[in-house]
């Protein structure tokens, strides 16, 4: 079941193509993960969906139904370029966004009070946003984002601005919010929270999408049939289909190769292989980051 | 509720509390009660610093000619002595000047003197020069053999009356005075309005941009209704400052006349005057006055008034806005402000042309243009106008705001989202176009 579903979308600006037929299918529930370098077409997209601006060509389709206006309240988007009314009270901001999602005003209020409970700034609804610092304004704007319980939840770059604790907090509430079934759209250039968030990915580059899909399956597209081992002892006379690629002292004798085998070779030919040679303490696939792939990938 | 009502709303009380708009509503009324009320109060206080100026007459023409001052600023004292000892101690003297007429020739009355430790303002100089000019003359005519009542059936005094014949063939007594000056300060004030609100909404534009807030706020509405609700929002904040200028100066006027009822007499009821005397020249400007301000129709004129302000700052509000949207700072705005700002100013600039005709050419056109009508349109009112061309004006300012309404949407639904580009002509030419 899709929630989202982007189809053949172009957008041209005066001097540059933004966006080149991209299509992309966001599962429910899914932590969806947008990646690609700088000024690849992300945002182009993001705002896209957000109906900010509209594509030249194709269509999203939402909830199985065109997108239109009315779709603004099932989307939440917290953009990387932050901002707030500096002058404007916490609790009034917060109100005010609310009510332009399509809240009323008290249905805002008791929302907002739940979630200054949950994040544990209960009390700053009186606080102007210029007085704030810059994480706290960035609970506000998360806040605000959430607040109308959109089914689609868009983050760019949520855990920018953030201590490691808080960053943790606003993990902790992603991870809740797609529990209760809502799908997220997450783009970040940080590699690590890909990697321990997300279950599915896209990536796009030069304005194309290169690659989507489950980030499970996106790995195993990409993994080389290499292995590492940890041991004693020198590896000599090693098959030489086999590729040591690469060997590096770890501490008190210790070493570990990494070694490429043929596609038709089986790890456990490799083990065999090895065990006259040296002592295995350890051995296992490598498999590749996330990083890896994208760097693979945009290059 | 509707978002654009939700939009207006949050511009209107975030304004509204401000302290600048609280300052501003307090300072206006009391400057502009000020400039009624101080002149009069001025003028009707008894000043306590009497200037004493002593007079050396040595020509025996002018004994006794130096009136004391009606309101007793000035007091003449004749004096006998020579010159020179009047310098020496003039200084223990405690008086303001020393005035030495030696004997002069009345012909050519020359080496008249004022002496004092300070320049004499004009004023006074002019009252001891015609003192003496028609003290002279009056000397000179007796001694012609013409009398004072002979000279005086001379002089006639002539005055025209202006009658504007009503469409209905209703006469009505007109004052090119005083229309003048109620188009004067209701095309200024429009003209000050439009600058002052429009800048507001500029500002209000760029503080959404660079806070980065307008992302947040255009994935929840469209561009042309964020728009449409700062421009109507900041609208209301005029018209609330409008009308509480307007009442507060009255109650500030009013309060101060109770405190003071010299002034109220003297500044809103001719009637007490009239009482005194029937022949006074003076007297009768004054009730040609108060009876041109009947032939000003008052709430036409206000109601006009908020229309074309209202009017006139909708079609600018939305170019200014648009213009906010173009710059990433108040410096960047500059390029765009003067051909936006041109046709207002040029408006106030041919003001004076249009005093001279008020029904002209360029009264006409400048008056149905949009962008030049508001202001001119203020002018003109005063001075009566057929109906048909205030309706067409009317209508024309209407469609000349949807006009630039829909012109500045284009540029704004851009422009808020372009950061760090120098934005020029050439650049809006495209989003016009896209």
């Amino acid at each position: 079941m899709y929630l989202l579903e982007a189809q053949h979308i172009s957008k041209r600006y005066a001097n540059h193509e933004a966006l080149k037929d991209v299509s992309i299918t966001i599962p429910k529930q899914s932590i969806f993960g947008l990646l690609g370098p700088n000024g690849a077409g992300k945002t182009t997209l993001i705002r896209i969906i957000n109906q900010i601006i509209e594509a030249d060509e194709g269509q999203i389709r939402i909830k199985d139904e065109v997108l239109q206006p009315k779709h603004i309240a099932d989307i939440g988007y917290l953009p990387e370029e932050r901002g707030l009314y500096k002058k404007m009270k916490v609790g009034e901001q917060l109100i005010y966004l609310a009510q332009l999602k399509g809240l009323s005003r008290s249905e805002a209020i008791r929302r907002i009070k739940d979630w200054f409970q949950r994040l544990e700034i209960s009390g700053w609804s009186e606080k102007k946003i210029e007085d704030l610092s810059k994480g706290m304004q960035q609970k506000i704007q998360f806040i605000a984002t959430v607040v109308h319980e959109p089914d689609l939840i868009i983050l760019d770059e949520p855990f920018t601005g953030f201590d490691p604790v808080n960053a943790n907090l606003i993990k902790d509430e992603i991870l809740k919010l797609q529990e209760q079934g809502k799908t997220i759209i997450f783009s970040t250039h940080r590699m690590e929270s890909v990697e321990e968030l997300c279950t599915h990915i896209a990536l796009i580059n030069k304005s194309e999408k290169v690659l989507d899909g489950k980030k499970q399956d996106i790995k195993n597209q990409f993994r080389s049939n290499t292995y590492e081992v940890l041991h004693l002892g020198n590896i000599n006379g090693l098959n030489p289909d086999y590729q040591l690629i690469q060997q590096e002292d770890i501490e008190s004798d210790y070493l570990k190769t990494t070694v490429q085998i043929p596609e038709t070779v089986s790890p456990n030919e490799l083990l065999r292989e090895l065990i006259p040679h040296v002592e295995v303490h350890a051995f296992q696939e490598k498999i590749p980051t996330i990083n890896e792939i994208f760097i693979a990938a945009v290059q | 509720m509707n978002k654009i009502g939700l939009i207006i709303k949050r511009e209107y009380w975030t304004r509204v509390r401000k302290k600048s708009f609280i300052i501003m509503t307090i300072l206006g009324p009391l400057l502009f009660a000020g400039i009624v009320v101080v002149p009069i109060w001025l003028a009707s206080s008894e000043s306590s610093d009497e200037k004493v100026i002593a007079v050396i007459d040595e020509s025996g023409l002018l004994t006794n000619s130096f009136q004391n001052d009606e309101d007793g600023n000035i007091r003449y004292e004749y004096i006998v002595r020579s010159i020179d000892d009047a310098k020496a101690d003039f200084s223990e003297s405690n008086r303001y000047g020393l005035l030495y007429i030696p004997a002069i020739d009345i012909n050519d009355p020359q080496g008249v003197t004022f002496f004092a430790e300070s320049n004499p303002s004009l004023q006074l100089l002019n009252n001891i020069r015609g003192t003496l000019r028609q003290n002279i003359r009056d000397v000179k005519m007796e001694r012609s053999n013409i009398s004072r009542a002979m000279l005086d059936s001379l002089e006639t005094r002539v005055s025209i009356n202006t009658i504007n014949l009503g469409q209905a063939g209703k006469e009505q007594q007109g004052n090119a005075e005083v229309a003048s000056a109620v188009g004067y300060v209701g095309a200024f004030l429009i003209y000050i309005f439009i600058f002052l609100y429009g800048a507001q909404v500029m500002r209000g534009v760029i503080e959404e941009k660079s806070s980065r807030i307008v992302e947040v706020i255009i994935s929840s509405v469209r561009p042309f209704q964020l728009m449409v609700g700062k421009v109507i929002g900041v609208a209301s904040v005029g018209l609330t400052q409008f009308l509480l200028w307007v009442g507060l100066t009255l109650l500030i006027v009013n309060v101060a006349g109770s405190f003071f009822p010299d002034l109220a007499s003297q500044a809103a009821t001719p009637v007490p005057m009239a009482q005194m005397s029937e022949s006074n020249p003076q007297l009768e400007a004054m009730q040609s006055i108060s009876s041109a301000f009947d032939s000003v129709n008052i709430p036409l004129l206000i109601s006009c008034f908020i229309f074309y302000f209202l009017g006139g700052y909708l079609m600018y509000g939305a170019l200014f806005a648009a213009v906010g949207s173009a710059a990433d700072s108040d410096t960047d705005t500059q390029q765009f402000m003067l051909p936006v700002s041109a046709p207002l100013i040029i408006s106030i600039v041919t003001l004076a042309a249009i005093l001279n005709e008020p029904n002209g050419t360029l009264a006409f056109w400048m008056s149905m243009i949009p962008f030049t009508s508001p202001v001119v349109m203020m002018m003109r009112i005063p001075f009566g106008l057929p109906t048909w061309q205030l309706i067409l004006s009317m209508v024309l300012l209407v469609g000349g705001f949807i006009f630039t309404t829909w012109i500045a949407a284009k540029i704004y639904r851009i422009g808020i989202l372009t950061y760090g580009t120098k934005v020029n002509y050439k650049t809006i030419g495209k989003w016009l176009f896209q």
